[in-house]
Formats: structure tokens, sequence, C-alpha cells
């Protein structure tokens, strides 16, 4: 198939997987929010969600009094935002219709009926001051555009090309969550293993609907160490590191079945995979979750710079 | 007289380039009045270059290269023989019709001023020849020899207009008067001696003017130098304007931050034959 | 002849009906479908009507989505109502559009070449060789087949019986061939026995023999199965649709010129199993987009290097670089020259009468006739920018008048055709509408081929002359018919 097709059904998938996982950190810092506020910066939890999804500062002075509904705007669907909900949600819509014919009338409606509902329900949500209604149609939507291009589309390297695409960018989204909780939401003047701390790493575990299989696999309070194991090293979880770097091998492999054998890209998969499968949770904190983490998302930046230069180009 | 050519091209890039094309119209062909001896393209290019002959009968040739490159250098070389006819050419390969060398392009497109300055010095039938003449030393006095202030994309009335301009300005304002005038004119870019120090260099190549006139045939006009080429010229490719006729036109990807160096040196060659 | 009715301003006079004689017997052609229109009654034509526009909208739905919100109104109105044609007429009309197709191919091999007919004088070499849509990097380019315009668009009305003229040449980038497929379509689903009936030859394979076509005009370097690629502007261009739908039937790639590069003078496309060689381009993107290392240096589009890869022979492009000289107007005027200067034939094709207001005499009558005359630029087309005598205004054509005295060669004038009208269903009922019609005649040097059918465009306003899509015309299908049937072979 054309390079360029396979590349914009590999973005157009990114770019679903990114919308809904900041609808799923927009969903934990509200809930964040909530909380009776503790560090005396009255906005400190949207900030999870500004440094996770990497948006550029977001230009609303200080003091301004509706700071909260501003920052929530820009994080939602403010043009200025190229990382918003809705920035992500055009930029899928408009990968999804440069290959039109190569998705199936399924996957096309999902994306355009979530496209075309879009702005009437964010101006519900904003008018009846309610958030949650409006994520979890989000993620809704989300669900309904996994499950046509799941139902629907012909296993051939197009759909290798969309869910590398998808696995990419989860793994991504699901180390820079943690590294953001670990390094940067650092436990204010109570501590690590304050009420706080504990709140805060239960909603990591909520972003990505592992809450309850913490309790399933630890039967234990969530211990940062046993997160970081459970988010990195357990296959599975369909958020892990593990898991989605094994997924993108898999997907790589039958794609060199499918196409004219392995490339480059192949390797540097397969070596990513055996250092997360041979690694213990004990030595990754040990070295430093954080520095593991940064090197981790430069591994998984590099893949995706090879797959697109032996693919996509 | 034996003419040697040395003409180096050469772009550099801050940030590698991952693709470049270009066509070169670097080929002299044989004439009655210049005699290829020798001559060479060299890019680098392993094996040689693919090639076709234009419409107007360049010899054209096609460079391409793929995958990250922080320069391209293009370096053409050769000897050839000149003999001086006044201008005069004989024995041109003429595959264009000759009535196609009046029509406008994007570079020679007519407008008032234009055309009251050929026909200023229209002389009528007959007398082409002193039109011309005129015509050149008009263009020559209107439009001063400066560099740096014109370019690729300036257009024969931007040059009128400005009365400044280069080499390339004076060949198409040269060219869009002949065409007024119903005399088929055209553009071509070549060498020329310009200097008796067998090492002196330049950083552009040359360009002139022809028109056709009856009976005669085709004359050059080097508006610049106010002078008919004679055995000091050699004629490289011609065209309706610069852009059929350039030396090198090229498209790059990538590559940021480029740095142009060209050379040319064209000097009598020491050993007469 | 049935005259409109008194308020309809239509074309001043009379106006030939395909499915009644001027003594009001219905013509051979319609007597089963004048006789079931007769029997249907309307609210049926009205739901099936309907029914078609659903379908429209199911097959069409791709087309829907590339306009911006899917507003399902950017399609073309379809009338159900098909238009039908007779064996001998098509046949008639196959073997005009052949010839006239042929001599427009010499033509165009002859002005990038010899110019035979220029020193010959039969028509003035300037209007060639100076005009916008003649390439000078063509000349002395030999092309496979010597073939310019592969596929042909020959827009024809009728007056009479049996006058058609051809009223435009497209030999540029002609589009509309998806209507007449997509009709067909909706037509068999919604007619299955009227259409059996009819004995209609079908136009389905139209896909087929366009492919045929492009790998017939396939460089002599080509690997025995060439590749062919159907070139677009991109999802914004109107006929992506169109181009998108032949790319899907004949198993081409649908390819932008970003998934095309040149390299050695070959052309490759991009894909996931590395370049692909490619050898002839169906190109629906005009000649100034296509190579910015020759057409446009600022131009971000189109491929580099495309037309030195051309010019090398190594590739094909679908129509040739330069083809659309032969749709200018006023060169439209000498085609009748060109059929006998260069294939010895008469015409069979007849051209409307042509003013071209470069000439003195010419314009001196145009000038004094503009109420009756339609006046068009050259290069124009869709309708725009012409001026229709009889409908116009005073003022509107003293303005005219104006432009085309600031640039007389610029226009043509021709006189006021009555189109005929086949029946459309429309508010009041069923009702004589003007239509056109754009067969499409394929070349490739070794066969030409023209599938029974065409896009059939219909002014859907009362009166109105004008089929233009972009002005409120529609489309119909129209039915080839097959000769009748030879009686049954009388063997023992």
């Amino acid at each position: 198939m054309l390079s360029r097709t396979a590349n914009n059904l590999y973005w157009l998938a990114r770019y679903m997987e990114r919308l809904e996982n900041l609808a799923r950190l927009l969903e934990v810092s509200e809930r964040l929010s909530l909380l009776p506020d503790q560090t005396g910066e009255e906005n400190a939890n949207w900030q999870l969600a500004l440094i996770v999804s990497g948006a550029p500062p977001a230009p609303i002075p200080a003091d301004a009094p509706d700071r909260h509904a501003q920052l929530l705007h820009y994080l939602v669907a403010d043009p200025a935002n190229p990382s918003s909900l809705l920035a992500s949600l055009d930029q899928a819509r408009r990968n999804g219709r440069a290959v039109r014919i190569s998705l199936t009338t399924e996957m096309w409606e999902s994306l355009n009926t979530t496209y075309l509902g879009f702005e009437s329900r964010w101006k519900a949500s904003r008018r009846d001051h309610n958030l949650r209604p409006f994520l979890d149609w989000i993620r809704e939507r989300s669900a309904h555009f996994y499950g046509a291009l799941e139902g629907t589309m012909v296993r051939d390297e197009a759909y290798c090309f969309a869910r590398i695409g998808t696995f990419l960018e989860r793994a991504d989204n699901t180390a820079r969550l943690l590294d953001v909780k670990y390094h940067v939401l650092l436990p204010g003047k109570e501590g690590v293993g304050s009420w706080i701390d504990y709140f805060q790493w239960t909603h990591v575990l909520r972003a990505v609907s592992a809450l309850g299989s913490y309790h399933y696999f630890y039967r234990e309070n969530p211990r940062p160490w046993k997160i970081a194991e459970l988010l990195i090293l357990r296959e599975e979880m369909p958020r892990s590191l593990l898991f989605c770097v094994h997924q993108v091998q898999l997907l790589l492999d039958r794609l060199a079945a499918e196409l004219d054998g392995a490339r480059a890209c192949h390797r540097a998969a397969g070596k990513l995979f055996s250092r997360l499968r041979y690694s213990s949770a004990g030595e990754i904190i040990q070295d430093g979750l954080h520095e593991w983490l940064l090197d981790f998302l430069a591994d998984n930046n590099d893949l995706a710079a090879r797959i697109t230069r032996d693919y996509l180009l | 007289m034996l003419v040697e050519v040395f003409h180096r091209t050469e772009y550099r890039y801050a940030e590698p380039a991952h693709y470049t094309i270009q066509s070169l119209r670097l080929t002299p062909s044989s004439t009655g009045t210049q005699q290829i001896r020798d001559w060479f393209v060299d890019t680098g290019h392993p094996g040689p270059l693919p090639a076709f002959v234009d419409s107007f009968g360049n010899l054209t040739h096609t460079f391409t290269q793929r995958g990250p490159h922080d320069s391209v250098r293009i370096v053409a070389r050769g000897r050839v023989w000149t003999e001086d006819n006044g201008g005069v050419l004989r024995n041109t390969p003429e595959p264009f019709p000759l009535p196609g060398y009046l029509r406008p392009t994007a570079l020679t497109t007519p407008t008032p001023a234009l055309q009251e300055l050929a026909r200023a010095h229209d002389k009528g039938p007959g007398k082409e020849v002193e039109t011309l003449h005129g015509l050149m030393n008009a263009i020559r006095a209107a439009i001063a020899y400066r560099t740096g202030e014109t370019d690729a994309r300036t257009t024969a009335a931007d040059a009128l207009a400005r009365g400044s301009g280069v080499c390339q300005d004076h060949a198409h304002v040269f060219a869009t008067a002949c065409r007024l005038l119903g005399l088929p004119a055209r553009y071509v870019s070549g060498y020329l001696i310009a200097s008796d120090d067998p090492h002196a260099t330049h950083t552009a190549a040359h360009a002139w003017a022809e028109a056709h006139v009856p009976e005669i045939g085709w004359i050059g006009f080097d508006v610049s130098n106010g002078v008919c080429p004679g055995e000091g010229y050699v004629r490289l490719a011609v065209g309706l304007d610069y852009r059929e006729a350039a030396p090198i036109r090229g498209i790059q990807r990538g590559g940021t931050g480029e740095d142009l160096t060209v050379e040319v040196r064209v000097a009598a060659a020491a050993s007469q034959q | 002849m049935n005259s409109p009715d008194a308020e309809d301003p239509g074309p001043s006079g009379p106006f030939f009906e395909e499915m009644h004689a001027s003594d009001g017997s219905v013509r051979k052609p319609y007597d089963q479908l004048a006789a079931w229109l007769e029997h249907t009654p309307l609210e049926e034509l009205r739901r099936k009507q309907h029914e078609a526009e659903a379908l429209f909208r199911r097959i069409g739905i791709t087309f829907a989505v590339y306009t911006e919100g899917g507003d399902p109104e950017k399609l073309i109105p379809f009338d159900i109502i098909p238009r039908l044609l007779s064996a001998s007429e098509w046949s008639f009309l196959e073997r005009g559009l052949a010839q006239r197709t042929r001599a427009l191919n010499a033509f165009l091999a002859d002005v990038y070449h010899g110019q035979e007919i220029l020193r010959a004088g039969h028509l003035p070499a300037e209007l060639v060789l100076a005009n916008d849509a003649y390439r000078p990097e063509m000349q002395g380019v030999d092309l496979p087949g010597g073939i310019y315009s592969h596929i042909s668009g020959l827009d024809l009305v009728r007056t009479g019986e049996s006058d058609f003229y051809v009223l435009e040449d497209n030999c540029r980038t002609p589009s509309g061939v998806s209507y007449m497929l997509e009709d067909r379509e909706v037509s068999m689903r919604l007619f299955p026995d009227l259409l059996a009936n009819h004995r209609v030859r079908p136009v389905e394979y139209y896909p087929d023999e366009l492919l045929r076509t492009l790998r017939e005009t396939a460089p002599p370097g080509a690997s025995a199965d060439p590749v062919v690629v159907v070139l677009t502007p991109g999802i914004y261009n109107s006929a992506y649709y169109e181009h998108s739908f032949l790319a899907d039937k004949m198993g081409a790639e649908l390819v932008e010129g970003q998934d095309l590069f040149v390299e050695n003078n070959q052309v490759f496309m991009r894909t996931t199993t590395g370049p692909r060689k490619v050898d002839v381009i169906y190109r629906r993107v005009d000649d100034d987009f296509l190579d910015p290392l020759v057409f446009d240096p600022d131009s971000l589009l189109g491929v580099p290097g495309l037309l030195n890869a051309y010019r090398a022979g190594q590739v094909s492009l679908a129509n040739a670089v330069g083809s659309g000289l032969a749709d200018d107007k006023a060169i439209y005027s000498y085609v009748p020259d060109m059929i006998r200067f260069y294939l010895a034939e008469e015409p069979l094709l007849a051209n409307v009468p042509t003013w071209r207001c470069g000439e003195a005499d010419n314009l001196a009558y145009v000038r004094d006739h503009l109420h009756e005359l339609v006046v068009k630029e050259v290069h124009g087309s869709g309708g725009y920018g012409m001026l229709i005598g009889p409908r116009s205004t005073r003022a509107e054509q003293e303005a005219y008048a104006a432009r085309i005295a600031a640039a007389p060669h610029q226009f043509i004038a021709q006189p006021t055709l009555a189109l005929s009208a086949c029946p459309t269903l429309v508010e009041e009922g069923i009702a004589p509408r003007h239509v056109d019609f754009r067969p499409f005649v394929l070349s490739s040097g070794k066969e030409t081929r023209i599938v029974p059918g065409g896009l059939c465009r219909v002014a859907l306003r009362k009166g109105s002359l004008v089929v233009n899509s972009s002005q409120g015309g529609g489309t119909k299908d129209t039915w080839v018919l097959e000769p009748p049937a030879p009686p049954p072979p009388d063997d023992a």
C-alpha cells in the first residue's frame, strides 16, 4: 500500500488513543480537584493533565478569577492548544478523511459522529457545569471507534499500521503518567505515604482503568513500586508498557510476514521488548524510576521514528 | 580560439537535504561557430546521468540524489573551439518552430513600457539589424548593470521599471522587445571570456539574447556588454526565457541553511590548436 | 415539433422533443417508455425518485462525506427518466465521435511536431503558438501511439431528428464519467424490468476499457504488466470522488503528488514495501501543477522531475501535457478543417457555426447581433463567463461588448441553439427539459473504444439551456438500445 496511506492510518490511531488518554486524565484531574485543597495552589491538579498531554503553557493569567474554567477550556477545546481533546479529534479526522477508502464505513461513521457531536456536548457540559458526562461520552466514543476497528477492519497491513499507532501512543502515555506522578507531583509537605499521596496514586490507577486490577493482583493498598510493576511489567495489563511494546513487536512480525521481511525497526522493537521482559520492579526503582522512564520514552520515540522511516515515508 | 571552461556549482546545507533533483543544461552543442572538443559534467553520480534533448535542442541531464546529503557539487568543464562570425549563427540545431519564438512567457510578458521601448527603435522591414542594435544600446542605457537587485523571478517589465539588473534581465527585455516587433527571439545561457587574466573567477555564468532576422538568420546580442558575441563566447543552452535555458534548475526537499557557491573560469586555452 | 408553453422564455422558437415527433406521435425508441410513463401513476414515479435519492446517498456516501459536514445536498440531482438513443442513432454518433477524436489527436501530434496544418495555412500559427494551452516543452516529444487525448469527452447537443452538433471538445481532463456509471447502477435497481425489456447496452465495463487503454499507452520500456496509477490533486478537489471511484474500479493506486518521486528519470511511488516503479499516470491534475521544476518553481504541488521522466519516454501521462490546446473554443471552430486535412474525410458530426471575435468582420457582426448570440470565452468552461444574448438585458450586453472590445481574440460567438428536450420528472409532473450529452472516447493508438453511453446533463429549470451542474443542472441515465433482434434463425 502507499506509504502515505499507512502513515495516515498510523496517525489516525495515535490521535484517537491520545484523545482517550487525555479524557481519562481529565477525569482524574477533576476527581483530584474535588479533594480539599492541600497545596495552596488552587489549580495544581490540572497540572497533571497539562504536563502529561504535553500542552504548551496555558496563556491564562494566574490571578484570573475563572482560571479553573479557562484551564479546562484550554485542555478541551482551545484552538491555541495543539494537545487539546478537540485538536486530537480534529487530527484523527483529518487523517481518517485522507484515507477514507481504506476505512470501513463503520469506522468512518464512528469517527465522524464523534467529530460532529463534540461541540454541542462540550457546550452542554459547560452550561451544566458538569464535566463527567462529557468525558464519559468521549470514552464511549473512543470505545465505539475501537469496536468498529476491531470488528470490521480486514486484518491486513492497514490494520497493523493502525494498531501499531495505538500501542506506541498508549505506551508513551502510560510512561508519562507514571513519571509525572512520581517526579513532578511530588507529595507536598505531608510527604510520601500521606493520604494525599495515596489519593494521587489511586487516581493514577484510575486513569488507566487499573484500580480494580491492582487490587486483584496485589490485594493491598496502592504502593508506588507495586504500581510501577503493574503499569510497566505486567503483561496482563492492556495499558502496561510491556503489553504495548509486545503488541508492537507482534504487529511488526506480522507486517514482516505479509510484506517483504524484517526491517531495521524490527530489531529496535525486539530490543525494547527484551529489556522490559527481563527487568524487575526492584531494579527499576533502585536505579531511579524517573531516569528509567525517560530512557523508555526516548526508546519508544526512537522505535516510532524507525517505523516511520522504514514504512511510512 | 580554443576556450577552456570550468564551472563549479556547490550547494551546502546546514541541515541535510533528503532529496535533490536537478535539470542540468550544462552541455553545449556543436554549431557552425563553435565546436566541442571535450566536455564533462560531473556530479559524483556513479555512471552516466539519464538525459533527453529538450524542445529547443538542449541536452538535458536529470540529476537526482535520495537519502540524506549535506552537499551537492556539479562541475562542468571542457574545451570549445570558437569562431568569430559577427554574432551571426550557423548550423545551430533548430528543432523548435521559428514562429514559436514569438511566444511571450511569464518572464517576458509585454507591458506598455516594453511596447513603447520596442516601437521607439523600430526601423521597419529590411532594417532589422539596425533596429536590433538600437534596441541593444537603448536597453543597456536604460538598465544599469548592477548585481544583487534582481533575481531569477524578476520579469522583463520589472527590470525595465527598476532601471537596473544583470545580464539575465537585459536578455529578457531584449527578447520581449524583439517579439513585440515580430522578430523571433530567445534567451541564451553560456560563457564569456570576460577578462585577459586566465585565472579570473566569476560567480555566475553569462546570458545574452538572440534574434532571428529574415535572410540572415539568428544573431546574438549581448546587451550587458553592448556587443554581438564573438569568439570569446560559448553557447550553452537556449529557451524562450531563463527558466528554459538555465544551466541548473533544481528543487530539494529538507536541507535548510543553503549555502551556494558558484565558480566560473573561462579563458583562452594555453595551447592554441 | 412541440412548442413550449406560452410563458416559457425558452429558446426563441420551437425545439425538438426526443419523445414526441412534431405530429404528437411517439418517436420509435420511446415506444415502450412512453407507454410505461402513461401507465405509471405520478406518485409511483415520485416514490422511485425518492428511492433513487436514497440510493445515491448510500452509493455516493463517500462523495457526501468529502464535503464538509457531510451535506447530502451536494449530490447532483438525478432524474429517473432515462434518455433513449436508438441503435442507429448511436452507431452514427459512434462513428462521428471516433472520427473527430482521431482528428483532434492528429492535430495535437502535428502541432507538437511538424506543424503541417500551420504551414498549409489552415489555421493561423498565432492561434496555436501564442495560446496559453500550447506547451512549448512538448514540442518534438514522441508519445506512445502518437496519442495526446487518451480520454476525450465531447459535448454533443441535438436540435432535430438527425441534427447533432458538437458544442465543445474536452481533451484536457474531462470529468463526469462516474455519473454515467452510477446513474446506470441506480437505474438497474429502480427499473430492472424496464431496462431488460429495452435491451439496453451495458456501460459498466468502462473502467476495464479505461485500464486497457491506459496499459496500451505504457512507454516502450515498461514491463509486460505496466503499473497504472490515478493522480489526484487530493480530497479537496471537487472531482475527488470520481478519482477514487475510477481508481477503485480499475484496481489502481490513487496517488497524490507527494506519493511519487523521480529518480534517474523514472517515476516511483512510495509504498510500505519500498519504491515501486510507475509506468502510466492517469492524471487528473492540471498541467500547471504537474512538475514544479518546469511549470512553477514555487509550487509545492506536483512531482519535481516528472516532465523529465516523461520527455525521456520513461512514463506515460494520460492525457498528455499540452492536450488542452484542443479545448480552445477558437481552435474548435477549425475542427472540421482538421478532419478534412488529416483524414481526408467529411466531418460526420457538425460544428456549431462560430464567429471568432479576433477577426474584424466577425467582430462587427457579433457586436451588432449580441442579443441573439451566445458569446463565450475561448478558455472558459462550465458555463461561466458567457453571455446568452436572448436572455440578457441591454445593460448586460453593453457590459459584455466592452469586455469583448478589450480582448476580441479571447471570445467566440455562436447562435443560440434550440437544444432538444427529454421527458423529465419535475414539480409539475413530467415535462420536457433541455439536455446535452458527453460521451467518452478512449484512444490508445492501438484501438479506439467508446462505451455506449455518457454523461447526460439536463437543465432542470423550465426553459433553461444551462445544463452545468454548477448552475442547477442534473443528470440522466442514457440508454443506448441494442439493434432490433434479428429474426430467429430458421434451422431445422
